[in-house]
């Protein structure tokens, strides 16, 4: 009597809840890449508007929140997204900005990526990688250095590399070696070794 | 098996009554936002274990902060970082935690946050998330760590102290330094079970050692060696 226990239910079936997920396959590198460009309905391009603490660029493309691009991305200058990106994105030498109505499914590099809505894909930022409250990112990071806003969303891996040390340009190197046998007027027909640039007493 | 901390069923901390008391002494500093600092055996324990190594690799369960994220890469290890309790909330879907048993569910959450190959982690930083899983989930979450951390390999985890709780603080833990853990509360959340010291041991009873560290603060530290 006390301890009656209940019949046991027959578990009930689950169902997964329903996410916006994409395929994994967006998450490595689309290898056939559909270089087709859909452009669903496109009102003005920078009319997304950005959070309160961000000023996007203004210099560099933009791709508006009523777009969507299937494909390779590449951008020679700094590039902000609001819009939807499946496939490839990289700006290489410049800066990314995916803005708040962002949604990427692709795999992103570029020398800084600062991001305010979503990405579903691993980044390489060589530079530098911000993650702001609110915004989700599901994918492996490879970044010199990262920032986390409390409040935003990661899954994933990090990795921090190590920025490539700037290397001393050749001309500065073969400028002290003049200096030092005090014949200016010959320049040195070939690069020889730099000699140590440092006064030795 | 070691045991730190009282056993005679006396805790300190904030909630002690006693008179004259003061909660929390020199141990713990607060912090701005409400968050306090405080010191953690396990916490140092964790790290002592992996002291002078780089290039590990560690998961983080609960959820990616720039303090932990900054502290783990500094120290050259590779970050995994999943946010364990929000992937259980979105798992459940609002149908409460009542459906925890469920085998679907159960097959679904392992996917969704523990989806690694075999001995993958070095260390894996559980904090108190395991508190708010159902029996069965819980058993089937600890069987899976077991086998994403490689033998010989540390696992973290907090438990609270108490055992006539209602509902416990909830916590986001961020790392200062080897030994200092920030501590912001969050809210409180209910428990779905709560431990004890032998209810921990037999829950890790796969593992290769366990050592418990009771805080003043009514945690219990658990460093489990895979």
């Amino acid at each position: 009597m006390w301890n009656k226990r209940r019949e046991e239910e027959p578990p009930k079936p689950f169902n997964p809840p329903v996410t916006p997920s994409v395929p994994p396959a967006a998450a490595s590198a689309p290898t056939p890449v559909t270089t087709s460009v859909e452009v669903k309905k496109e009102i003005t391009p920078v009319s997304s508007t950005p959070v309160s603490r961000f000023e996007p660029a203004n210099t560099g493309n933009s791709i508006g929140k009523s777009v969507k691009v299937v494909g390779q991305i590449y951008s020679k200058e700094d590039l902000y997204v609001d819009g939807t990106v499946e496939g490839t994105l990289e700006a290489s030498e410049h800066k990314l900005t995916i803005g708040p109505h962002g949604t990427i499914q692709a795999s992103i590099k570029a020398r800084e990526v600062l991001v305010l809505g979503t990405i579903q894909g691993n980044v390489e930022a060589y530079e530098r990688l911000e993650i702001r409250k609110d915004a989700k990112l599901m994918g492996d990071i490879r970044t010199a250095r990262i920032v986390i806003e409390d409040g935003a969303y990661f899954k994933g891996s990090i990795d921090i590399i190590k920025p490539e040390p700037v290397k001393a340009p050749k001309q500065a190197a073969s400028a002290a070696a003049p200096a030092a046998n005090q014949t200016p007027a010959s320049p040195a027909p070939t690069p020889t070794p730099a000699p140590v640039a440092e006064n030795r007493r | 098996m070691w045991f730190s901390g009282s056993r005679n069923g006396k805790r300190g901390g904030s909630g002690d009554d006693a008179p004259g008391r003061i909660a929390f002494p020199s141990r713990t500093i607060p912090a701005q936002n409400g968050a306090m600092t405080r010191t953690s055996r396990g916490l140092e324990e964790f790290f002592g274990h992996i002291h002078g190594l780089s290039g590990l690799t560690l998961l983080d369960l609960g959820g990616a902060t720039q303090q932990n994220v900054s502290f783990i890469t500094d120290l050259g290890h590779r970050l995994y970082s999943e946010n364990f309790l929000q992937i259980l909330k979105e798992s459940t879907s609002g149908e409460g935690m009542a459906d925890q048993s469920n085998p679907g569910l159960i097959d679904y959450f392992l996917r969704q946050t523990l989806d690694y190959p075999e001995a993958h982690f070095d260390g894996v930083l559980i904090w108190d998330v395991l508190e708010y899983l159902a029996p069965a989930l819980l058993t089937a979450v600890v069987e899976r760590l077991h086998k994403v951390v490689r033998p010989g390999g540390y696992m973290l985890a907090f438990f609270h102290a108490d055992d006539k709780l209602e509902a416990v603080p909830s916590y986001a833990f961020r790392i200062q330094d080897v030994k200092n853990l920030q501590v912001l509360q969050h809210g409180t959340r209910r428990p779905m079970q709560l431990f004890n010291n032998r209810s921990l041991e037999r829950l890790f009873t796969r593992s290769d050692s366990v050592k418990f560290f009771l805080t003043k603060d009514r945690l219990r530290e658990v460093v489990i060696r895979a």
